[in-house]
């Protein structure tokens, strides 16, 4: 391990790799603070400007820390402005608003700050021990398991969708997995459901489907409702927090950071989840007087969800780098930027390329320092960028989008595909289906089906489902996490209506 | 029936034209070593079509039901919000997308972004013009120059 770490700081200490956590982190936040422009959005932009590098760690890197600066942005306008820009940091206005409003917005800044940095840097420490453990077990992994293990990550996401939604995140997961059957198959040399058109052949481009599914959507959302930018005119300042303070938000950190970490670890539960429950513990476990200040500015349930999002962020890491298989659609979006490198995450990629499963580590620590140290001093003068007209943003927002989709695959049928693409979802949006398990699906649909047919050519049918005990528990895993919460729903529900339990 | 039922519907059908390409026309025209092989092409596909189907029909047939959640937009009133301006946005993007080629990119996004803002109700053109003309200058020399990815400038029958 201690190798590794060497050769981590040895890969993310180069000049370029700096300077690309530097502009990372700054991109991040500056988009990130602007309501209504997730993560999702902002890393998918990227993309392009990332794949061009050509180099996999500096993409990395560079995407990474715009992941982490736009988590941070996020929190920065959830306290100045109540308007949070990404829903990870939704509970930090619970607390930093009430804070910002009675003149407090600096010192709720600074707790931001410290909670997100304490949380991040916890985080990459946890990942630096589960994730090679992890990985050294995915090893024995067979192409059979492979293939239910994204089965059980992809129905998790299912399941974590939340009440009322859990056949509609499956149909979207299920819609994402067809479209990636569209085009030609790696293991049949052979055009499927293409229909005859020619721009069809090599399937739908993973960018143009990234943003028609999050930010076109997003940038419509804000054109048909704008949303008041205009917070008070207040200043910024007294950045300081006591001792006392210090005292009492670092046990809280502590414990969410561990929290946040694990959720973040489960696919589908990522930051947004961790953020809200990490606020609910804490207000659970507070005494009875400081439970009072909750949501009237209490600095505890300020940095709660602030390490714990930070922490959730680093914790989705561990799944996509050590068995290639994305938690939330912020990793499958890296995932996706990953394979467009020919680099294939996974088991494999702390033994084939060291460099880039630890120079990733490496950069999340610096990362974190970089928002520490360049974030504190500027907020002032970052939260400008609240004032940029939408008249501007809009138009810029919209032909970001269509450029990424045209650079990537130079054709422009791609941009008539991405506005259509971008109307579907925005109406799937209006009715509430959730897009991330979409493109989720679509990103691992193509692996799914090469171990899958993998599996069946060993086996010669499809008996290595029965024969091979670990892969029959995997998919066992899988339905009941897809058949539990309808049913859960269900006996509530029945419960609730006054019929006996028939246990 | 509410807008995710509808939308249920419509993803049936297309799930139910997937699922008849997978089964009826896929395997026609396979070759015959291939026929000896455990997956064919349209495997996958199949168990596919046949999960989906199964899922839309429990969201269309309201198996599992939601609790009413406050929309961020509220979409039986549309015509309240800026649809006008949403839609003139969307329609300015197909043009750009097939003016691209043509008209060249750096007059294409000029135009874009200029129309764009103007239909967002930006009127200072004093400010609104170079700033457009700058960023289309300013991406296109990142894109050719810095990425080195070809992308036609000027129109076509200009040359170039």
């Amino acid at each position: 391990m201690l190798e590794g770490i060497l050769i981590g700081l040895q890969t993310a200490f180069s000049l370029q790799n700096l300077l690309m956590v530097i502009a990372g982190c700054l991109i991040g936040t500056f988009i990130g603070m602007l309501p209504g422009l997730g993560p999702m959005s902002i890393i998918a932009i990227m993309i392009p400007v990332a794949i061009s590098m050509g180099d996999p760690s500096a993409a990395l890197i560079l995407l990474a820390g715009v992941y982490y600066g736009a988590i941070f942005g996020g929190s920065t306008s959830s306290i100045l402005l109540n308007a949070p820009g990404v829903a990870g940091t939704v509970a930090s206005s619970f607390d930093g608003y009430p804070m910002a409003q009675k003149g407090k917005a600096g010192k709720a800044l600074t707790i931001a700050a410290i909670a997100s940095f304490a949380g991040g840097t916890i985080g990459a420490i946890l990942l630096m021990v589960f994730a090679p453990a992890l990985s050294s077990v995915a090893l024995i992994f067979h192409s059979a398991e492979y293939f239910a293990l994204m089965v059980v990550g992809l129905s998790a996401i299912a399941a974590f969708a939340g009440t009322g939604q859990v056949a509609k995140a499956m149909i979207m997961t299920l819609l994402g997995l067809i479209m990636a059957t569209v085009g030609e198959g790696a293991l049949f040399n052979m055009p499927r459901f293409t229909m005859g058109i020619m721009d069809l052949q090599s399937g739908f481009g993973f960018i143009t489907l990234a943003m028609a599914m999050f930010a076109l959507p997003e940038a419509l959302f804000l054109v048909l409702k704008p949303k008041n930018l205009q917070g008070e005119e207040g200043e910024i300042k007294d950045l300081r927090i006591t001792r006392a303070e210090a005292k009492a938000i670092a046990p809280v950190i502590g414990r969410q950071s561990l929290q946040g970490f694990f959720i973040g670890v489960l696919p589908g539960a990522g930051a947004t989840i961790a953020s809200f429950l990490g606020y609910a513990v804490e207000r659970n476990i507070a005494p009875k007087d400081e439970q009072e200040e909750f949501g009237k500015g209490s600095i505890k349930g300020l940095a709660a969800p602030e390490s714990a999002n930070n922490a959730a962020c680093t914790g989705s890491f561990v799944p996509l780098l050590t068995l290639g298989i994305p938690g939330s659609g912020t990793t499958a979006i890296l995932l996706g930027a990953l394979i467009a490198l020919n680099v294939t995450p996974g088991p494999r990629l702390m033994i084939d390329e060291p460099q880039i499963f630890w120079a990733v580590i490496m950069s999340m620590f610096i990362g974190n320092l970089v928002l520490l140290i360049l974030n504190l001093p500027l907020i002032p003068y970052i939260a400008k960028i609240l004032s940029v007209p939408r008249n501007y943003l809009i138009p810029f927002i919209l032909f970001f989008t269509l450029m990424g989709a045209y650079i990537g695959q130079n054709n422009a049928t791609e941009l008539l595909l991405l506005v259509g693409f971008g109307i579907c979802a925005t109406a799937l949006k209006f009715a509430d289906y959730p897009l991330a398990p979409l493109l989720i699906g679509f990103i691992l649909g193509g692996m799914m089906e090469d171990n899958f047919s993998r599996a069946m050519q060993l086996y010669d049918g499809i008996g290595f489902i029965w024969e091979r005990p670990m892969t029959l528990g995997l998919l066992v895993i899988a339905t009941i996490l897809v058949v539990l919460p309808s049913y859960r729903a269900r006996r509530a529900k029945a419960r609730a209506e006054g019929v006996a339990e028939g246990d | 029936m509410a807008l995710d039922r509808w939308i249920a519907l419509i993803l049936l059908g297309v799930c139910l034209a997937y699922g008849y390409a997978a089964w009826f026309t896929m395997d026609a025209n396979l070759a015959p070593f291939m026929r000896r092989n455990p997956i064919w092409p349209s495997t996958f596909p199949k168990v596919l079509s046949v999960l989906a189907i199964i899922t839309t029909l429990i969201v269309l047939l309201g198996f599992e039901k939601s609790e009413a959640k406050e929309a961020e937009i509220d979409y039986r009133r549309l015509a309240d919000y800026h649809l006008v301006q949403a839609l003139v946005l969307l329609a300015l993007m197909v043009i750009y997308a097939l003016c691209l080629r043509p008209l060249g990119f750096l007059f294409s996004t000029s135009a874009f972004l200029i129309l764009g803002s103007y239909t967002l109700g930006e009127r200072k053109w004093h400010v609104l013009v170079p700033i457009a003309l700058i960023a289309a200058i300013g991406v296109w020399y990142l894109v050719q120059q810095v990425l080195g990815i070809y992308m036609r400038p000027l129109p076509g029958f200009v040359g170039v």
